[in-house]
C-alpha cells in the first residue's frame, strides 16, 4: 500500500520531524468555523496538550489530524500527507480516538484489540505487546468489555491502537469518566506511548493535569491558537 | 512491517466478527425471529381461510423475511454506531468494499436461518404438503433472495447509521428496491413447495431473476458504499 | 476567493427566453389539445388525457436520467462538484412533481378507458416504484450532514433507483406474463395515432421539455444562492471568531 512508502522529506518546512502542519487552517462546520486559521506545528514523539473552552475548536483540530474532516482554507500535513489531498494515506497510521472508543460491547478485550490489530495486518504478537502496554490483566482480556468500567474501555481502546503500531495517537478527552486513579494510570501509558516514539495529541479541560504531563501545551481560542507552550 | 488485508480477508474478518456479536448476543435469534413468527401467526388471523393461506403461504414467508430485514439491517449498523466503531473503522482507512461484503455476507447468513425457520412455520401452521423435488429449487432461492436483501439492506443502512431518523428512513429507502426480489423468490418457493399450482421446474427462472439481483446490488454496493458511509 | 456580485434574480436572458418559449408551446398544447385534435374513434375525449400523460411520463424519467448522470459524476468526483449536485437534486423534485403527474393521468384514463384505475401492468408498477424511491431519494436529500456528505449519499441514491429500474420493470413482466387475463386489457397507451394527435404530443413534449429546464436552473441557481449566502455568512462568522480573541483570553 501507499502508505509503505518511505516519507519524502517536506521541503516546504525542510524537516520531517514534524508530525503536524497546520497552517491558516480554517473548518467550517455547518455554516460555523469550527477552526478560523489555526497554525500549529507538532513534533515527532512528542506529548501535546490541546486545552481550551467548550467550542474552541479542539475536537475539530484532532479530527482534522485524523483526516476526518478537511480544510476548507489553509494547510493542513499529518505525516507529510496532505489531507485537503487525498487522506487516504494517512489512514491506518493515525489511531482517533473520540468521546466513544470504538468497542464492540459483546466482543471480548482480547477479541476487540484482536480484531482492531487484524485491520492493519498486525498478529498476536503485537496485540500481547499491546495489551502488557496498556496494563490489561489476563482476567480482563477474557471479559465483555459491556462489563468493563470506563477506564477499562479506554485502556482496551488503546490497546487497539497500540497493537495497530499508529504513529500518531489523537484522543479527544481521553480522562472523561475516569477517577483519578485511572486518569494518573493512563497519563502514565500515554507518556510510555510517546517515550516509545508516538507522537499523542490529546484535549482536555483539565488544565493543571495537561500543563504538568504534556511536552507541548496548546491554548485554543475561539478557533484559534492563542498560546503555546513547550518544554 | 504487517501489511493491511485485502478485500476477501477483510470481509471474511467483519463477517465472522458480525456473526460472533449474533452468536453472543442472540438478538436475531431471540428477537428478531420470534416477532416474525408472530407475524406468520397473524396473517392466519387477517386472512382466516386455510386454503388461501396455503396458497398465500410463499409470499407471506418472504414479507415476513423482508420485514425482518429491516430490523437485522438496523441492528448491523447499530452495533458499528454505538461506540463509534464505523468512524473508527473509516480512520484506520479498512476497505469499504470489504466492510460491504462482510456485513452483507453476516446480514445474509442471518436472514437465511430467518428464512429457514419462517419456511418451517409454514409448513406447519398453514398446513402445507410440499413435493418431494422442491428442495433444490427452495434451498437456492433462498440463498439467491437472502443475499440480494441483505446487499440492498447493507447499502442503506450503512447510509442512514447514525443519522437521525433512520428508523423511519431505511423502510422508504428498502422496500421499492427489493420488489423484485420479493416477486422472484414468491414465486420460486411458490413453485418449490407447490402451492401456486406450478410444476418444480417452472420455479427455475425466477431462481435466474433472484440471481441476476444479487449480483447487481452487490456490485452497486461494492461501488458506492464507501461513499455512503464516508463523513 | 472573489465574491461575485449578488444577481436580483435567478433569470437571465436565457432563462426568460426559455419560459417565454415553454408558455407559447403551452398555449400551443392546450389549442392543439383541447380544439383541434379530434376525439378518438374508440376513447373519445379520453385520449386528450394523453396530451399530457405521455409528456409527463417522458419528462419524469428523462429528470431521473439527468439525476442519474449527476449521481455517478457526484460519486466519481468524491462529492466535490456540487454544481452538478444541485442539478442532481433540482431534477429529482421535478421528477417527482412529474410522476406524481403521470400517475394521477394514467389512473383517471385507465379508470375511463379500462374500467380500472390500477392495472398491474409492467411500465405502471415501475413506475408507481420508482415514484416512491425518489420520494425517498428527496428524503435523504434532506438529512443533516455537510454538502458533501449530502452529496454523496443522495448520489448513493440515485445510482441504486436507477439500477432498479430494469429489474423491477423486467420482475413484473415475467411475473404479469404468467397471467393470461393481462393481455385483454392490453390495449396499452398505444392508441390508433392519426398526424394530427401525433403533432400535438410533439408539441407536449417540446412544451414539457422547456418547462423542465427552466424549472432546473431556477431551481439549481436558488440553491447556488443559498450555498451563496452560508460563503458569506462564513467570512462574516470568521470576522466575529478574529474579534473574540483579543477580548477572550482565557475564560
Amino acid at each position: 500500500m501507499s502508505a509503505d512508502r518511505p516519507t519524502t522529506p517536506d521541503r516546504d518546512h525542510g524537516s520531517t520531524d514534524a508530525a503536524v502542519v497546520l497552517e491558516a487552517a480554517v473548518v467550517v462546520m455547518g455554516a460555523f468555523p469550527a477552526l478560523a486559521g489555526v497554525d500549529l506545528r507538532v513534533r515527532r514523539g512528542t506529548l501535546v496538550g490541546l486545552r481550551g473552552p467548550n467550542g474552541a475548536g479542539k475536537t475539530t483540530v484532532l479530527r482534522l489530524c485524523a483526516g476526518l474532516l478537511r480544510p476548507d482554507r489553509g494547510t493542513a500535513r499529518v505525516l507529510n500527507v496532505d489531507v485537503a489531498d487525498d487522506p487516504a494515506p494517512l489512514r491506518w497510521r493515525v489511531g482517533y480516538l473520540g468521546h466513544s472508543n470504538g468497542l464492540y460491547d459483546d466482543l471480548t478485550a482480547l477479541e476487540n484489540v484482536t480484531f482492531w490489530a487484524s485491520t492493519v495486518g498486525a498478529g498476536r504478537g503485537d496485540v500481547d505487546a499491546a495489551m502488557a502496554a496498556m496494563e490489561i490483566s489476563d482476567r480482563l482480556r477474557d471479559v465483555r468489555v459491556r462489563h468493563l468500567s470506563a477506564g477499562q474501555r479506554r485502556r482496551v481502546a488503546l490497546a487497539g491502537l497500540v497493537a495497530r503500531r499508529c504513529e500518531l495517537w489523537l484522543l479527544d478527552e481521553p480522562h472523561t469518566g475516569l477517577d483519578v486513579d485511572a486518569r494518573d494510570q493512563l497519563d502514565r501509558l500515554l507518556r510510555a506511548g510517546a517515550d516509545a516514539g508516538a507522537t499523542v495529541m490529546l484535549s482536555s479541560h483539565d488544565l493543571d493535569r495537561v500543563d504538568a504531563m504534556v511536552d507541548h501545551g496548546v491554548d485554543l481560542v475561539a478557533g484559534r491558537v492563542s498560546r503555546e507552550v513547550r518544554r | 512491517m504487517s501489511t493491511p488485508p485485502g478485500v476477501v480477508a477483510t470481509a471474511r474478518m467483519i463477517a465472522a466478527r458480525d456473526l460472533r456479536i449474533e452468536w453472543r448476543a442472540r438478538v436475531v435469534m431471540n428477537q428478531v425471529i420470534p416477532f416474525a413468527a408472530v407475524t406468520m401467526v397473524l396473517f392466519a388471523f387477517a386472512v382466516d381461510d386455510t386454503g388461501a393461506l396455503g396458497r398465500l403461504a410463499p409470499g407471506l414467508v418472504w414479507l415476513t423475511v423482508m420485514f425482518s430485514l429491516l430490523l437485522c439491517a438496523q441492528r448491523a449498523f447499530a452495533i458499528e454506531s454505538a461506540d463509534g466503531a464505523l468512524e473508527a473503522l473509516r480512520v484506520a482507512g479498512v476497505d469499504p468494499v470489504g466492510i460491504f461484503l462482510g456485513k452483507a455476507a453476516a446480514l445474509a447468513v442471518q436472514l437465511l436461518a430467518l428464512a429457514a425457520v419462517m419456511v418451517l412455520a409454514a409448513l406447519i401452521l398453514y398446513d402445507l404438503d410440499p413435493p418431494a423435488g422442491g428442495v433444490v429449487l427452495l434451498v437456492t432461492s433462498a440463498i439467491c433472495a437472502t443475499c440480494a436483501l441483505a446487499a440492498t439492506g447493507t447499502i442503506y443502512a450503512g447510509l442512514a447509521a447514525g443519522v437521525s431518523g433512520r428508523e423511519t428512513l431505511l423502510p422508504l429507502l428498502v422496500v421499492p428496491v427489493v420488489s423484485p426480489v420479493l416477486i422472484g423468490a414468491t414465486r420460486a418457493v411458490e413453485a418449490a413447495l407447490g402451492t401456486g399450482g406450478t410444476a418444480v421446474a417452472d420455479g427455475w427462472p425466477w431462481v435466474g431473476l433472484l440471481a441476476v439481483v444479487a449480483v447487481a446490488s452487490a456490485v452497486v454496493g461494492a461501488l458506492t458504499f464507501g461513499s455512503a458511509i464516508r463523513d | 476567493m472573489t465574491t461575485p456580485t449578488t444577481p436580483r434574480s435567478t433569470g437571465t436572458r436565457a432563462t426568460r427566453v426559455i419560459g417565454i418559449a415553454a408558455i407559447v408551446m403551452s398555449a400551443w398544447l392546450t389549442l392543439f389539445g383541447l380544439v383541434l385534435s379530434p376525439a378518438d374513434v374508440a376513447q373519445g375525449d379520453a385520449v386528450r388525457i394523453m396530451y399530457v400523460h405521455v409528456p409527463s411520463v417522458w419528462l419524469a424519467y428523462l429528470a431521473f436520467i439527468v439525476t442519474a448522470i449527476c449521481s455517478v459524476w457526484v460519486l466519481v468526483a468524491r462529492g466535490r462538484v456540487p454544481g452538478v449536485d444541485r442539478v442532481a437534486g433540482a431534477s429529482a423534485e421535478i421528477g417527482v412533481v412529474f410522476m406524481a403527474v403521470t400517475l394521477v393521468s394514467g389512473m383517471l384514463w385507465g379508470r375511463i378507458t379500462w374500467g380500472v384505475y390500477w392495472q398491474w401492468d409492467a411500465r405502471l408498477t415501475t413506475t408507481a416504484l420508482l415514484f416512491i424511491t425518489y420520494i425517498g431519494y428527496l428524503a435523504v436529500r434532506g438529512l443533516d450532514g455537510s454538502p458533501e456528505q449530502r452529496a454523496r449519499r443522495s448520489a448513493v441514491v440515485g445510482v441504486v433507483a436507477v439500477a432498479e429500474i430494469p429489474l423491477v420493470h423486467w420482475s413484473v413482466r415475467l411475473w404479469r406474463s404468467l397471467h393470461q387475463e393481462a393481455t385483454v386489457l392490453d390495449t396499452d397507451l398505444d392508441v390508433d395515432i392519426d398526424g394530427l394527435m401525433l403533432f400535438t404530443l410533439f408539441v407536449g413534449v417540446i412544451a414539457f421539455t422547456l418547462w423542465f429546464v427552466w424549472f432546473v436552473l431556477h431551481r439549481a441557481r436558488v440553491m447556488a444562492l443559498a450555498a451563496l449566502v452560508e460563503e458569506r455568512s462564513l467570512d462574516e462568522a470568521l470576522a466575529e471568531r478574529a474579534a473574540e480573541v483579543p477580548a477572550g483570553g482565557q475564560n
